[in-house]
This record gives structure tokens, sequence and C-alpha cells, in this order.
């Protein structure tokens, strides 16, 4: 299989962290008014214009935070998954700085779907917590993340962390599906399906369009997110080299 | 040497050693009998309250004394330098890895398996329940100490790693324990176990294959960065 | 719009608090993940320039 030119270039360029952080400065202000635009269309079509839910009332509205943030606390421990591979196959600096970055935001955001679910929760199933599957296995994605920054902070060197947290975040990757699927399966032997929190036969284009918007301007905020810090880790692990030592002069000369 | 001598060389050492210190070895046994026995005390020690939760007694019990022993698994070959030489030593790592792990579940995993239907007895666990949950700790429970070495050995360099590898490993742990304990409930509603205690060996089967690749080279980690 | 008033916008049929309290905390998540990144940097960076000063004092004495 031939892979081509371009994407072979683009290959060796990730592996100096200076192209990056020289490429993706001026993608920052784009990402940041895209997630902008697209998540307060997003919120405002989903809060002010989408039709009240038949059952559920207002308080579905919630869907509009609660569903992305869900999706992006998933596709941010793929990616971390995808980065500990490419640090241990290709020993890409540049994967172990992501993988650093996007542990707390991943977090976050767990936590953050976590709160919404329980607080939606309240006035739809009546409590604020309910062993529901995809609670359940949102809170172990949760002490997953937590496992992964406590590892980095506990080990001193940058390297030894960076591969460490790289087998860990493997390791997860490889364990969500059987957590997922054992936790769903182990729930539906306790109950009968009634909770369902998201999952709706049909929902009009009027309830899912803003739901695609916000879902996208999450994502669009999550990328500047974490490239903004990948950004930070890059300039303190190569604070040694001449290009960050001029950097910051020129900063400094600016401010 | 071949490859089978080699393990059963390291096999035999690690044995001996084990043999040499069998206080360590009993320490997680008490262990899991003494929370067994606080469960009694703290809940009810009428059966009838009892006999629903005794497999979630029995399993959870299991978990907790695995992760007491696993702090133990690799921190004495790296203090006393034993671990440096395994890595550099150009043997397969995974061998040396893979005879630990065995010795570590002859001691800790196997007695108290053996142990199970004993205590599950004070436990007021149902009866028809005893062998399927039994059965359950003994294809569970190397799957506890494979997965529970990619932590250890993550964690190995750290002084107080304690309380980090709780964090790390336990939720890796939870598909195991649904598996343990739902084998119990089948059982007591009278529906083969069977399919269950299958997923269970194909997990074990499937942590054998691929931790002790990860233990080796977290292993490796922590000796090429010091 | 789907709301006759904006108090019965804001009252959300009862249901204000939770719904307002959710938009709340992801706003406060959100800002908070773009913001400190750059608190970060910006200190990072004033100790660096602090660290290069030292490296360049001793040579401009020599």
């Amino acid at each position: 299989m031939k892979v081509p030119a371009p994407l072979v270039r683009l290959w060796h360029r990730l592996g100096s962290p200076r192209w990056f952080f020289e490429t993706t400065a001026p993608w920052l202000p784009w990402l940041l008014g895209f997630g902008v635009v697209l998540l307060g269309a997003g919120a405002f079509w989903g809060l002010a214009l989408a039709p009240a839910d038949y059952l559920q009332g207002n308080s579905f509205r919630i869907i509009y935070v609660h569903v992305p943030a869900a999706i992006l606390a998933q596709s941010c421990y793929m990616l971390m998954g995808t980065c500990g591979v490419v640090l241990l196959v290709w020993r890409m600096k540049l994967a172990d700085m992501v993988l650093e970055a996007a542990a707390p935001i991943g977090a976050s955001f767990t936590a953050l779907a976590l709160v919404t679910g329980a607080v939606w929760g309240k006035p739809t199933w009546g409590t604020w917590w309910a062993w529901d599957a995809r609670v359940t296995s949102m809170l172990i994605l949760l002490f997953l993340y937590l496992g992964i920054i406590g590892l980095r902070q506990a080990l001193a060197r940058p390297e030894a962390a960076g591969r460490a947290c790289a087998i860990l975040a493997i390791v997860g990757l490889v364990n969500i599906p059987i957590i997922k699927y054992s936790v769903d399966w182990w729930l539906t032997l306790h109950q009968p399906s009634t909770f369902k929190l998201t999952e709706k036969p049909a929902m009009p284009p009027s309830m899912w369009i803003p739901l695609l918007l916000s879902v996208l301007g999450f994502y669009a905020l999550f990328i500047w997110s974490v490239l903004q810090s990948t950004r930070v880790v890059v300039l303190e692990r190569e604070r040694r080299t001449a290009w960050v030592q001029n950097f910051a002069a020129e900063q400094g000369s600016k401010a | 040497m071949k490859i089978p001598g080699l393990f059963w060389g390291q096999f035999r050492r690690d044995g001996a050693l084990a043999l040499r210190q069998p206080g360590e070895l009993a320490n997680p046994l008490a262990f899991f009998v003494l929370v067994i026995t606080l469960f009694p005390l703290g809940v009810s020690p009428e059966s009838a309250v009892l006999a629903p939760l005794a497999a979630g007694v029995l399993w959870i019990a299991a978990l907790l004394s695995t992760l007491l022993g696993l702090e133990g698994l690799f921190r004495r070959d790296r203090d006393e330098g034993t671990l440096e030489q395994l890595v550099l030593h150009g043997e397969p790592l995974v061998l040396a890895v893979l005879a630990r792990l065995l010795v570590h579940w002859l001691g800790t995993g196997l007695p108290l398996t053996l142990l199970a239907p004993v205590l599950g007895a004070m436990l007021a666990l149902p009866e028809e329940a005893r062998w399927p949950v039994t059965a359950g700790l003994a294809l569970g429970t190397p799957i506890l100490v494979l997965l529970g070495g990619v932590g250890a050995a993550l964690t190995v360099s750290l002084r107080s790693g304690g309380v980090l590898l709780a964090l790390l490993v336990l939720p890796l742990f939870i598909p195991v324990l649904i598996l343990g304990v739902s084998v119990a409930e089948l059982a007591v509603a009278g529906l083969p176990t069977a399919p269950v205690l299958a997923w269970l060996g194909a997990g074990a089967a499937l942590a054998l294959v691929t931790a002790p690749f990860a233990i080796a080279g977290a292993l490796s980690i922590a000796v090429e960065t010091g | 719009m789907n709301f006759e008033s904006f108090s019965a916008f804001l009252a959300m049929g009862g249901h204000g608090p939770y719904v307002w309290s959710c938009y709340g905390l992801t706003l406060a998540v959100l800002l908070f993940n773009g913001l400190a990144p750059g608190r970060r940097q910006r200190r990072f960076l004033r100790e660096q320039r602090a660290r290069q000063r030292r490296q360049e004092q001793p040579q401009e004495q020599a």
C-alpha cells in the first residue's frame, strides 16, 4: 500500500514540535470563532426555538450541552489512546505532548457530562442519580482519566511519565468497550430499560439540527483548548532550544 | 536455553523466594477473611439479609485483597536491582513476567478461590451458587492478577504508589466483578451459568496473551528511565 | 420563538434552575479549558525570561 506523498510529509513534520507550534498559531482564532458561532447557534436554537419535549417539557433542553459533553469525553479518550500508540510505536514526542494536554480537558468534559446528567435526572427521573448504564460507564471513564492524570503527576521524569501514560491509555482504550458492554448487560439484567435519557424514537429536525450544531461547536472548542494546551506543553518541554528562547525574548520585548 | 526452560527456571526461583516469606503470602488472605468477617457485623448477621449480598461481598473482598498483594509484585526486584538485570539480560522479559504472575496467583488467587466455598457458607451464600461462584473466582482471579500487574509495573518506581495503584486498576476490574457476581444471580435464578463462565474464561485468555506484554513494556520504561 | 415572553423563557416552564445551571456550568468549563492554557503560557514565558536573564548575566560580567 502506498501512502500519498503529502501525508508522508505531514507525518515527518509532526515529528517537529516547533513546526507544530508555528503552524497551529493561526488556526486558534478560527477554531474559537467556529466554536462560538456553532455552539451559540445550537444553544440559542435549542433553548429558545426548539419545541418543548412532549414528555420532559423544557428540561430536555439540557440535551444540547449534555450530549456534546458526553461525546467529547469519549472522543478525547480515543484521541489519547491513539496518541499512546503513536508514541510507543514511532516515539513521536508530539503525541506525548497531546496526551498530556488532552487528559485534564477530557476529564473536565466527563465530569460536565456527569453533572449535567444528574441535574437533568432530577426533573426527569425524580432523582439525582440512577445507576443507568450510560451514567455508570461515564463515571468509570472519569476514573480512567483521573488514573492517567494521577500517573503523570506521580512520575517525575517527563519521558517515563509519557510512555507509562501511553501504556495506560492503550490499556484503557482496549477496556472501554469491555466495560461498556458489561455494564450495559449488567443493568439490563437488573432493570427494564425504562430509563433512557437520549434515545428517542425519532427527533424532529427542529430538535436534532441544534444538537448537531452544538456537537460541532463543542468539537471546535475542544480542538481549540487542546491545541492551546499542547502549545504550552511544547514550550515547556523545549525550553532549552534556541527557538523557544528566541520566542520568549520576542514576547518579552513586545510586552 | 529453550523457552520452557527459561520459564520454569524463573518460576522455581520466584517460587522459592515466595515460600521463604510465607507471611507476605498470608497477609492478603488474612485480609480477605477479615473483610468478609466485617460484613455480617456491619450489615446484619441474618442469613436472609446476607444471602443476596454474599457473592458481591466475596468478589469485592477478592478484588481488594488482590489489590493489596499487587504493590509488592515487582517492588523487591526493583529495590534489589534484579529488575534491571531481568530487563537488560536479553532474556524474553515476558516469560519472566508470566512466571512471576503465576507464582503470585498460586500464592493469592488460588487459596482465595479455595477458601471461597467455606466463606460463602459463612455469608449464607445460596447453595446452588456455591460452586458456580468458586468457578468464577478460579477464572476471574487470574484476570485480576494480570490486569493488576500492569498497574503494579507502571507504579513500580513510586515510593508510595498504593492509592494511585488502586485508582489505576480498580476501574479495569469492574467487568470481572460484574461477570463474577452475575454468575451467582443466574445460579440462584436457576439459569445456566456456563455462558458467563465462558466469558470469564475468554477474558482470562485475552488478558493472558496481552497483559504480560504491557507489563514487560512498563517495567522496561521504569528501568530505562531510572 | 417557542416562548411567549422573556420571563417565560427564563422560567422554562418550571425547569429554569435545572436548565440554566447546566448551561452555566458548561460555559464555565469551556471558559476554563480555553483560558487556562493562556495563563500557563504567560507564567511560563515570565519564568523563561527570568531564567534566560540569569544565564546571560555571568557572561556579561566576565
